[in-house]
């Protein structure tokens, strides 16, 4: 299982990626393997402003639907838009054309809330 | 929860595993799309030894299942199969079925694997003389080699001359050197293709044999998430999803297997005739996304000024179109084939239009 320990993880399967201000943000190898073939990535927050746990999108496999969630508050600034006609990129390279959004963050402390990959890892043992 | 013979071999095969029906059973090996490719293009291999086998014997066997089931027994000749519905007095569907005729006094039914104790406990109540039942649902298994090049794999197991088994029909021969299988044409993908009835000590032999066979066609071990979107795509109904005991074969276009006509009288047919000659109040009907959106069981269905018709009872993305598809009740006289729809996701309303089954 492919858990880079330069980012970060929550509890929800997503990874974060820190930098200055800015979190970029996808789902863990392990969600993505666990939803199968993801078929349709929407995500219609782009510059709103969400709070940490708050919905930002959803990703649909074959048979299942999954919320995704703010792991972090701040404002979606970006959105990759090459999951919409690759939503499978999510499959191929979760921690890299897979990723879904940037988010401004708004609160620098909120960073301490999430887990290390060591942490991630014990979780989904 | 119980195990088919296979569950070891899918386990060494990669399966992502779930429950289903009282089983736990294979969901996919190597992902749906591809297992859902392999089977539209070339071969595919499931384990559906979950589903549920009740032999039906004695004098008394025909006009019991004339009684008990919609579609007319009577048409049904020796070595042929048939898909039917046990009914309930309100019509509602208590189970789809296939009822295979070996003689007038001997026939296997098929049942589903969630039904098999309802099923059973709703035969044994209707019981009249002259009848031996037996539920061999635990000594039987099932697979199902489906897609364009399943016979010619098939083929390689068996002498005997796999074309001359038409559609809905079947033959008790030996096949991978186990004696006395039955080889069905039937299946539930719209691929063409056979299933195999064994007894489970002798499936995983037959499972691994056609494995080897099919290897130069890459025949794919299928789960049941392929399962699901295959029969989709050709508007095949799943009990649990489209069809139960709230709705009869009328609402739900089974009307080709429902012989109001037939001579002897069957449970649900006063029913059906009433409903018959009032009219239905809904119907099941089909439908592609126009706009990007997946339906999902339960989503509502709306016209275009907003007014709740119907919902939603089975959706996914068709692999082969790559495009929502969708089953769902929709009251009668609000839509026709071609009409437009919309489908409630999330809040938002997507375009979507009514089709006529098969969706490829």
């Amino acid at each position: 299982m492919n858990l880079p320990e330069s980012l970060k993880y929550t509890k929800d399967h997503e990874w974060v990626r820190i930098e200055g201000n800015i979190a970029t943000v996808g789902i863990t190898e392990f969600a993505q393997g666990e939803l199968g073939d993801i078929v349709f990535v929407e995500i219609e927050t782009e510059d709103e402003d969400l709070d940490k746990e708050e919905v930002f999108g959803t990703i649909e496999a074959v048979k299942t639907v999954s919320d995704l969630y703010m792991p972090l508050s701040g404002k979606i600034i970006e959105v990759n838009e090459n999951l919409e006609s690759q939503p499978d990129l999510v499959n191929k390279e979760p921690y890299d054309g897979g990723w879904m959004v940037k988010i401004e963050i708004r609160d620098k402390s909120e960073i301490e809330t999430l887990i290390t990959a060591e942490q991630y890892k014990e979780l989904i043992n | 929860m119980q195990k088919t013979p296979l569950y070891q071999k899918h386990i060494d095969s990669g399966a992502k595993i779930v429950p289903f029906g009282g089983f736990l059973m294979p969901l996919e090996y190597t992902g749906i799309r591809n297992e859902h490719m392999a089977v539209r293009n070339t071969a595919g291999l499931f384990d559906v030894s979950h589903m549920g086998e009740i032999w039906v014997k004695g004098k008394g066997a025909k006009d019991f299942l004339q009684r008990v089931t919609c579609n007319d027994v009577e048409k049904l000749h020796p070595g042929q199969a048939q898909y039917t519905c046990l009914l309930n007095s309100d019509a509602g569907i208590i189970d789809d079925l296939l009822i295979y005729c070996y003689d007038p006094e001997k026939y296997m039914l098929v049942v589903n694997a969630s039904n098999i104790n309802k099923d059973w406990d709703w035969l044994k109540q209707q019981e009249r003389e002259n009848l031996v039942m037996e539920n061999a649902s635990d000594k039987i298994s099932l697979l199902a080699v489906q897609g364009p090049q399943a016979k010619k794999i098939l083929q390689r197991l068996t002498d005997v001359d796999l074309s001359s088994i038409p559609y809905y029909s079947f033959i008790t021969h030996s096949l991978a050197g186990v004696k006395e299988v039955i080889i069905s044409n039937t299946g539930y993908t719209g691929a063409g293709g056979f299933e195999i009835y064994a007894y489970n000590e002798n499936v995983v032999q037959i499972w691994d044999a056609i494995m080897e066979a099919g290897k130069p066609e890459n025949i794919l071990p299928a789960g049941l998430g392929a399962r699901d979107t295959l029969r989709l795509e050709m508007g095949f109904c799943l009990h649990g999803n489209d069809i139960d005991e709230s709705t009869t074969p009328l609402e739900a276009g089974l009307g080709w297997i429902t012989k109001l006509e037939k001579i002897s009288d069957f449970i649900g047919r006063e029913s059906l005739i009433k409903q018959k000659n009032e009219g239905v109040s809904r119907h099941l009907r089909a439908f592609l996304m126009e706009e990007k959106g997946i339906p999902r069981k339960g989503y509502q269905i709306t016209d275009l000024h907003d007014n709740v018709i119907g919902e939603v009872t089975s959706g996914s993305i068709s692999p082969v179109l790559d495009n929502g598809i969708g089953l769902g009740y929709i009251q009668s006289g609000t839509v026709k084939i071609g009409d437009e729809i919309r489908i409630l996701i999330r809040n938002r309303t997507i375009k979507a239009r009514i089709v006529k089954p098969p969706f490829i």
